[in-house]
């Protein structure tokens, strides 16, 4: 008894320890406990690399303004070791420059910036008069010649600079035109052809290189828009769409003809850039400046971006193997494979429930069907599952071609599926299936998915995908929680029917 | 009939040993895991048993290795009836049982005739592990057959029905006997439809018997009437089985027991993990009688005659006094 309760005691202790210190957070850096009255934060990383030839190097890298339409900046840093960093502005534009004596040998330099989502949406630049610029790049005769006649058409199809840029748009992709496919042939990217023919009909243009932003995103380019003015005001306008106006997801990183980036003393250099979504209270934004302090430096968030996004679905694994104890000790559900539902719960988090749910039924039964065949070879265990593996991988290969053929783009998701847990529960199945029947293999294939799908119900949602990140701590009561349950001696709730004849005595 | 459902403190109040129960507090407490290979793997148990001189069905030869099987002829030769096991079988898989010879050809019990080379790649299968748990590589073992004792006629749809007895630190807590039907197909195990007769500890009288969790009064294929069931020379069969105690040291075992003909009780098999059918079978919990062991102090000299003759006393007051209301079946 006395070591039962010692046992009890710890658990305790572990329970109140995650919560005191989940509330010390909460306290210590205004982490908000509910989702939703945080502000979104895009950590956003620049990557430079480039080849240094061994002598001095001087790099430039174009920045955002500390006002985007849309974004704040809130926080930058850089990272190269032995480097030299500064942020020079002039003429308003921002360029950060790191500069060192020698170097040789592949180089890599950081810049990180935290922007903030903000209300204001209006462009601090909008309002600029244009340049006289008129900087025409003059094209040979044909070309010419099929510009001013596409212009004409433009022109008489609208009647306001905005109307004009998108009539404009509209006939580059006309299929039928051969004005429009030559314009498209040239060799120039398809925003300067925009703005080379906005130029040709006296509007004054900029162009504007910036990122859609999305959770979790890596090596990417900054896409580049067009910006014209209309008489009072400038407007943006994406060239592939035509559609007028600031899209969603789009920060400005730069405008202008300046370079994005210059390296002297390099070659083969590149910008890339990389980037993740946080929830940061507006309270957390503020203390965070100085953020030396013990919770920020022991949060998730101080990871890499590329590690964070990893921990956002490790850090729910806990709450996955609670259910499993749950419904197997307390409830009494038979599943096959004890944590079998976990990853599929997992894999259904990437290819949403329906899908995934159909694609796995699919994969199985198919795999039961081939297996049935394996049995009468005889083969060892380890021989039979690698086969099984290999078939897995290739009806899964199948699955996803006709998928995306019948244009499901969800077909190319189930290579989320952990191949090799798939081959063994497979196996398990169809060993079921010989010894005690099919009811059995719907019985404990059912429970698995059931047990899978409340996983994946738990571990989807908002609130505890929030606290799982934000508050790792809180997993100690999960695991106090797992712990009791280990513990439990009482009847499970499928005893209750098991025993029922108990009730006639 | 009664309920779909039968509620948490009616099972308390019947003392139903549940699942996670007989994890924690008995499999986990008084099992050591070094022991489970004892009684997981067929011939260190009937090695055991021959050590200890508990009888069991005689152990012909085993074949181990791939290159004997090809020669095994000459083992066989003289053996009329046998049976033919996995040595880490579970559940009766992987059985084969010949009951005699036709010319060159084996009878199996089934009626089918089956050739040496069916007997050989049977073997093999054996050896490569199809029937061992996760398939790790198994020995074969022939042993002789049962004699079918008469006692049993019209009881059983196919094979020899057995004697479940759960064994707790040397005491016999409750037995049963396990009848195959034609539901069952010929298996032993209660989950499959096999019929499940409780009997009473001290008599070997039948108590109570269940099939599919329902009570039933008579075997389901031969109509034979169950109440009528008396095991002879009962206290023999529970010293035999409250051996098994002093022989592996495992504290919380079932016991399998047939009867044979000519031998008498004999040993099949022991279990580490037995399953909670037998209370459905007896209409009885288990839990009350395992409190009443755990409670004794226990002394370490007592021999299973002891132990033997304080479980029929003890038990005996038990079943007169069922805590469920008499429902015997009569």
């Amino acid at each position: 008894m006395n070591q039962k309760r010692g046992f009890f005691a710890v658990l305790m202790l572990l329970a109140l320890g995650g919560v005191i210190l989940a509330i010390a957070r909460h306290v210590v850096t205004g982490t908000p406990f509910l989702p939703g009255q945080e502000k979104s934060v895009w950590l956003v990383e620049a990557r430079i690399d480039f080849d240094a030839d061994g002598g001095a190097v001087t790099a430039s890298l174009a920045l955002p303004e500390d006002q985007m339409p849309g974004y704040e900046l809130f926080a930058e840093q850089a990272a190269s070791p032995g480097y030299g960093f500064a942020i020079l502005t002039e003429r308003r534009s921002r360029r950060a420059e790191w500069t060192r004596r020698e170097a040789s040998g592949e180089q890599s330099l950081y810049y990180s910036a935290q922007l903030v989502e903000s209300e204001n949406r209006d462009d601090n630049h909008a309002n600029d008069p244009p340049l006289d610029q008129s900087r025409i790049v003059y094209w040979d005769e044909a070309r010419e010649l099929a510009a001013r006649d596409l212009l004409k058409v433009a022109r008489e199809r609208s009647s306001s600079p905005q109307s004009l840029t998108r009539e404009l748009i509209k006939l580059l992709d006309s299929a039928t035109s051969q004005n429009a496919a030559l314009l498209r042939s040239g060799a120039e990217q398809r925003s300067d052809l925009i703005m080379h023919l906005l130029e040709r009909a006296d509007i004054a243009t900029r162009s504007v290189k910036g990122l859609y932003l999305e959770d979790a995103r890596r090596r990417q380019t900054l896409s580049r828009l067009v910006e014209f003015y209309t008489g009072s005001e400038w407007l943006l306008v994406d060239p592939r769409t035509g559609a007028v106006g600031l899209p969603a997801d789009f920060l400005v990183w730069t405008r202008g003809r300046a370079s994005v980036l210059d390296v002297i003393g390099g070659s083969k250099s590149r910008v890339q850039f990389s980037m993740i979504r946080q929830t940061i209270s507006a309270n957390q934004l503020a203390r965070a400046s100085n953020g030396e302090g013990l919770f920020s430096r022991l949060g998730v968030q101080r990871l890499p971006i590329e590690e964070q996004s990893m921990f956002k679905l490790l850090l729910l694994l806990p709450l996955g193997a609670a259910v499993v104890v749950f419904m197997r000790v307390i409830i009494g559900l038979q599943t096959s494979g004890t944590f079998m539902p976990v990853l599929i719960a997992l894999a259904f988090l990437q290819t949403s429930l329906i899908a995934g749910l159909v694609s796995f039924v699919l994969i199985v039964a198919a795999g039961l069907a081939l297996r049935s065949y394996l049995s009468r070879l005889n083969l060892l265990l380890v021989a039979r599952i690698a086969t099984l593996i290999v078939l897995v991988v290739f009806l899964i290969s199948a699955l996803s071609i006709v998928g995306y053929q019948l244009g499901f783009s969800t077909g190319m998701t189930i290579t989320f599926f952990p191949m090799i847990i798939i081959a063994w529960t497979i196996e398990r199945m169809s060993i079921l299936w010989e010894e005690d029947g099919s009811s059995e293999v719907l019985k404990q294939g059912g429970g698995s998915l059931l047990v899978a799908v409340l996983a994946y119900l738990l571990m989807q949602n908002p609130l505890l995908v929030h606290l799982s990140f934000n508050f790792p701590e809180l997993n100690l009561v999960l695991l106090a929680t797992i712990l009791a349950m280990g513990q439990y001696t009482g009847y499970k709730l499928s005893e209750l029917w098991r025993f029922r004849a108990m009730d006639d005595l | 009939m009664g309920r779909a459902w039968v509620s948490r403190k009616q099972l308390k109040n019947y003392g139903m040993l549940g699942m996670n129960c007989r994890n924690v507090d008995f499999i986990n407490r008084y099992n050591d895991r070094k022991l489970f290979p004892l009684v997981d793997n067929k011939l260190q148990t009937k090695l055991l048993a021959q050590e200890y001189g508990v009888p069991t069905p005689l152990l012909r030869f085993v074949v181990r290795e791939q290159h004997e099987i090809s020669h095994i002829e000459q083992e066989f030769e003289g053996l009329e009836h046998f049976a033919l096991k996995p040595a880490k079988g579970s559940g009766g898989k992987g059985i084969m049982v010949v009951t005699g010879r036709h010319g060159d050809q084996f009878v199996r019990s089934s009626g089918t005739e089956v050739s040496i080379s069916d007997i050989r790649r049977h073997m093999s299968n054996i050896l490569a592990g199809l029937y061992s748990l996760g398939g790790s590589p198994d020995v074969a073992i022939v042993e002789d057959l049962i004699a079918f004792d008469e006692c049993f006629a019209g009881y059983s749809h196919e094979g020899v029905p057995d004697i479940r007895i759960i064994v707790f630190k040397g005491y016999p807590v409750m037995a049963m006997l396990r009848l195959s039907t034609h539901a069952s197909d010929g298996k032993a195990n209660l989950h499959q439809g096999a019929v499940g007769v409780g009997l009473a500890l001290d008599t070997g009288r039948c108590l109570y018997a269940a099939q599919f969790g329902r009570p039933v009064s008579m075997h389901p294929d031969t109509g034979q009437a169950l109440g009528d069931i008396h095991i002879e020379g009962w206290r023999d069969i529970l010293l035999l089985a409250s051996q098994c105690y002093d022989m592996t040291g495992l504290g919380y075992i079932g016991t399998d027991i047939v009867l044979d003909r000519f031998q008498g009780p004999q040993l099949l098999e022991l279990n580490a993990r037995p399953g909670l059918a037998i209370q459905i079978a007896n209409g009885r919990g288990l839990l009350p009688r395992l409190r009443h062991i755990e409670g004794l102090t226990l002394n370490r000299r007592f021999r299973s005659e002891h132990r033997v003759d304080y479980a029929m006393r003890q038990f005996a007051e038990l079943e007169k006094n069922p805590p469920g209301v008499g429902a015997e079946v009569a």
